[in-house]
């Protein structure tokens, strides 16, 4: 299972990488291979303030609906448009094309409470 | 329950061994998956697949009155079948409640074999055993026998001798001694074989092998479920269950009223003159957008009217498809409702069964 080292990750499976002021957020490889065949993404809504461990987003595969929580605190600022034509995009490259949002951090101090690739991949046991 | 607690079917380690991913279903450990719902449903649609359906039971029904009994314990008319014929047909309590939904084989004069879902082989058998006379035997074989369905329009490419439709024959695959029913659970072409569960990793990897040239493909339970909701075929334990009758999920076709007496008839008659209260319909969503799933509520206009039993993204559509139980005043072919997701309402329509028809 692809874990990639310079990424962050959360124990529900999403990735988090630091642009900055903000993070882009995905789901790791495991989780895309887990939910298999993605039909449909719901995206946050611009300028939406979350929490840390909100749902904020929804990928859907054939057989169910799975939330997606958003990693840190922050502010909503972009949403992967192309996930609507393309939902399998997440399917093909979950660490690239296939990124759903986008946050503005409140605290990066917030980001310490993020798990390392090598906890993470201890977690679903790669 | 436990995952210890599932059992397994005699094709467990095969499962593993091609990749599955495996689910609690029923009880049992059965693969959901192989590579992809959507691809092994495609491979049904325009190949063959073929799937482990070791974890339905079997019972055989065998005795001098063996006809006549069923015929009092099923709702469909067991006369209508010449040897070799199966035909669909319900379990029901007194109150018209679908205990089960299976198929009913007649093997010989006064034997038959049926095939019931795993979940609910315990149940049919003590429902069975309570209404059993004297001369009726009842042999549970689930434990030592196993079945796969090979389905897909290929199938008669893979088989040159296949049974009638609806039929069941004993032959001989490539050595194995096997039951071969041309029913299936698709909407395609198709057979499902029954055999003694120590042949069964060597019938399955036969076929496996054979079918290869027909890019042949394993299929899990996610597949199966996509391709009977296309064909609007009901999911027991989904959209039938002991509070719902056959009248109401829309299939009287498969209950005979004319008959004298089975258990459940005076309910049904009772349902039939006062017309059902609900029925289950099928529906399409009107745009792209999230698919329906089960317990999703329905509304006409603003009125709740139901709740949504079936749901998925249709693959071979790439559209929102699914089956709800609707009050009777609504469930009208063309209606507009919509289903509500996550708090927002998204339109569809009740259209007419089945939901996917083949490009002809």
């Amino acid at each position: 299972m692809n874990v990639p080292e310079d990424l962050l990750y959360t124990e529900t499976h999403e990735w988090i990488k630091r642009e900055g002021e903000n993070i882009r957020v995905g789901i790791t490889d495991h989780a895309q291979s887990e939910l298999t065949d993605v039909v449909y993404v719901e995206l946050p809504k611009k300028d939406r303030q979350v929490n840390a461990k909100e749902a904020i987003a929804v990928v859907e595969s054939v057989k169910a609906a799975s939330d997606i929580y958003a990693p840190v605190k922050g502010t909503v600022v972009d949403g992967n448009k192309a996930l609507e034509a393309d939902p399998g995009l997440i399917n093909r490259e979950p660490y690239g094309q296939g990124w759903i949002f986008v946050l503005k951090i409140d605290n990066p101090d917030d980001l310490k409470q993020l798990k390392g690739a090598a906890t993470y991949r201890r977690q679903v046991g790669g | 329950m436990t995952e210890a607690a599932q059992k397994k079917t005699p094709l467990y380690d095969e499962h593993l061994k091609r990749g599955a991913k495996m689910v609690a279903f029923a009880g049992w450990l059965m693969p959901v998956q192989y590579t992809s719902i959507v691809e092994e449903h495609q491979a049904v649609r325009n190949n063959i697949g073929v799937f482990d359906i070791s974890h339905m039971g079997q019972l055989i029904v065998s005795g001098s009155g063996a006809h006549a009994w069923l015929n009092t314990m099923l709702t469909n008319n067991i006369d209508k079948l010449a040897l070799a014929q199966g035909q669909y047909t319900f379990l029901l309590h007194e109150r018209g409640g679908i205990i089960d939904d299976l198929i009913a084989y007649r093997i010989e004069e006064e034997k038959f074999l049926l095939v019931v879902n795993a979940s609910r082989t315990e149940q049919d058998l003590a429902w069975l055993e309570t209404h059993r006379r004297g001369d009726i035997e009842i042999d549970n074989r689930s434990a030592n026998y196993g079945g796969i369905a090979i389905q897909g329009p290929r199938v008669s490419d893979l088989f040159v001798n296949l049974p009638a439709r609806n039929h069941i024959v004993d032959i001989e695959v490539e050595g194995s001694p096997v039951s071969m029913a041309r029913t299936g659970y698709t909407g395609e072409d198709g057979v499902e074989v029954f055999f003694p569960a120590k042949l069964a990793t060597k019938f399955w990897n036969t076929v496996l092998e054979k079918g290869k040239q027909f890019e042949i493909r394993p299929c899990g339970l996610g597949a199966r479920d996509t391709l009977r909701l296309e064909m609007c075929y009901p999911l027991n334990g989904s959209d039938l269950s002991p509070e719902r009758n056959p009248i109401e999920a829309g299939l009287s076709l498969f209950v005979d009223l004319s008959k004298a007496n089975f258990v459940g008839r005076e309910a049904l008659l009772k349902t039939k003159e006062n017309g059902p209260r609900e029925k289950l319909v099928p529906f399409r969503m009107k745009e792209k957008g999230p698919p329906p799933r089960p317990h999703y509520l329905v509304f006409e206009k603003d009125e709740r009217i139901g709740e949504v039993t079936s749901g998925t993204l249709s693959p071979s559509l790439n559209w929102g498809i699914g089956m709800a139980y609707v009050s009777a005043p609504h469930a009208k072919i063309g209606t507009k409702i919509d289903i509500q997701i996550r708090g927002r309402k998204f339109p569809a329509t009740i259209e007419k069964k089945p939901l996917y028809k083949k490009p002809s």
